[in-house]
């Protein structure tokens, strides 16, 4: 529940344009939102070919692209909303966890054009952030829901029981999932990013040719997906001629069986009202097809939303923002950036 | 290459995560360690078992996204990985120098990309795959007299891992 907090005119009302701000890894992104629902502009600037080339995100090349991109991407913003600087109700920007250089530059700027404009700023946890990518394009949700947060730096089973409360099922004792797809993508030579380029190789595999295993399936929520690598590496190493799209689509198979396994079972032990995902893992059309195929099964709402709110932008941003100014108010100006900061659960 | 000083074999990732825990013993504050090794080799998880002989209450998980993780023990340690970085060992600037300054135990993994960019005082670790699935050899190099100075140590902390036969010292 959100807490009772009564806010000062003009915060309280309705139809608050807040602009939010993501800079956390290599997406500079800017968008305006109303109330959490209404999504006027939403531009994201990606980094992916200025790190291609070093087969994953170097934190110096992307704080130096943020500073560059930020301000024209938040002018950007403004002009497809169709609304001038005067008419920012409130700025909301990540502060963690994320990139410590990457952080600062959507920081500060959020800080700075707060400060200027005298609207409140609002501090916001990137990780809260995706979990209201969904409240974007379905805002009255019915809660409780399971969120399976998968990203190339969180592996995360959420109970969402109310807004801003959560509970935390499970998350990954190792690697993170995008980070395991980016890795085994890196090995069998497929290239950066990983997820993309496993998944549209594994449509071309069988999904059945190599049984990798699944890692503590049976046992609580969390994930590890270092010994399904390892396995990977150990696999080719005995077998140097199996076609790699095999290979991708066994892997591929083997980490959305973990997912959609233990969100499935997650959903039923807590009652869940539905099961959502969220995270840039959460595009990988294999996990889509499982986790709707589960919620079909079980007869629960499944929200998969759009590829474009899986991914890092500031939509997700603002809409967390928008619901942190209500129940906590504006956060004060000294707020630092914080790389390891989590979710803030019960 | 540099030869390898200690050779030592594990045969499972838990017995890896043994084999770190009694390195951990002989750590001190400013020490670095570097871990080399193929994907899958157990870099993590000996940062794992180390830290859980530190008393690391949490739970160390790979620093690749966020490059560099640090956590409370009985003496600060400092996690990083420097896989992305492998081609930029000349641009790189990681800090290192200062973390080791703030008294912490530092360990990076897939560090000997960037040997260029550090002090030469550490205890380098190469583990390799070996025959089995499970099984790894450990080398272990000491360079510098910070590292060298304590190998009969590390020695004997390992024994019941060492392959006979290893170099004297």
């Amino acid at each position: 529940m959100v807490k009772d907090v009564v806010l000062p005119e003009p915060i309280a009302r309705e139809g608050l344009r807040i602009l939010g701000i993501e800079t956390s890894c290599d997406e500079t992104a800017a968008a305006v939102v109303v109330d959490a629902r209404d999504v006027l502009s939403s531009v994201v600037s990606s980094q992916v070919e200025l790190h291609a080339p070093y087969g994953g995100v170097v934190p110096e090349i992307a704080s130096r692209a943020h500073v560059e991109f930020l301000i024209p991407v938040v002018a950007r913003a403004l002009l497809e909303a169709g609304i001038d600087d005067d008419q920012v109700d409130a700025v909301g920007a990540t502060v963690g966890p994320g990139l410590i250089g990457s952080l600062l530059v959507g920081v500060s700027a959020a800080k700075a054009l707060a400060l200027v404009w005298g609207v409140p700023f609002v501090g916001v946890n990137h990780l809260e952030a995706h979990l209201y990518a969904a409240f974007l394009e379905e805002p009255d949700l019915e809660l409780p829901i399971v969120v399976l947060l998968v990203s190339g730096g969180h592996t995360l089973l959420v109970l969402m029981e109310g807004h801003g409360q959560y509970r935390l099922l499970g998350s990954t004792i190792d690697d993170a999932a995008g980070e395991a797809f980016d890795k085994v993508s890196r090995y069998l030579g497929l290239g950066y990013p990983g997820g993309p380029a496993i998944d549209n190789i594994a449509l071309e595999g069988d999904p059945r040719a190599v049984e990798f295993p699944r890692a503590i399936l049976d046992e609580g929520y969390d994930f590890s997906f270092s010994g399904l690598k390892t396995a990977v590496v150990n696999y080719v190493r005995k077998n140097p001629g199996v076609p790699i799209p095999d290979l991708a689509a066994s892997f591929q198979e083997a980490v959305v069986d973990v997912l959609a396994t233990k969100a499935r079972r997650a959903a039923r032990e807590f009652n869940a009202k539905g099961l959502c995902l969220a995270g840039g893992v959460a595009a990988n059309s294999r996990l889509r097809e499982r986790i709707l195929d589960v919620c079909v099964e079980d007869g629960l709402r499944v929200f998969l939303p759009g590829r474009s709110m899986c991914t890092d932008n500031a939509a997700m941003v603002a809409a967390a923002a928008w619901w942190r100014l209500r129940s906590d108010g504006p956060s004060p100006l000294d707020v630092g950036a914080y790389p390891n900061l989590r979710l803030p659960v019960a | 290459m540099k030869s390898p000083v200690l050779r030592a074999k594990t045969n499972s990732v838990d017995d890896t995560r043994r084999l770190a825990a009694c390195v951990a013993e002989l750590a001190r504050p400013g020490d670095l360690i570097l871990l080399a090794g193929e994907l899958g080799a157990g870099k993590t998880a000996f940062v794992q078992g180390f830290g859980a002989a530190l008393g690391v209450p949490d739970r160390i998980t790979s620093p690749t996204f966020t490059l560099a993780a640090h956590y409370e023990g009985r003496v600060p340690l400092h996690h990083l990985d420097v896989y992305r970085l492998e081609q930029l060992a000349e641009v790189l600037d990681t800090g290192i120098p200062e973390l080791l300054d703030e008294g912490g135990v530092t360990l990076v993994e897939w560090g000997d990309a960037i040997l260029p960019a550090l002090p030469p005082d550490y205890l380098e670790i190469r583990l390799l795959f070996g025959l089995a699935d499970d099984d790894r050899t450990l080398d272990l190099v000491p360079v510098g007299h910070r590292w060298t100075s304590r190998i009969r140590a590390i020695r004997t902390a390992l024994a019941p891992w060492l392959e006979e036969g290893g170099v004297p010292c």
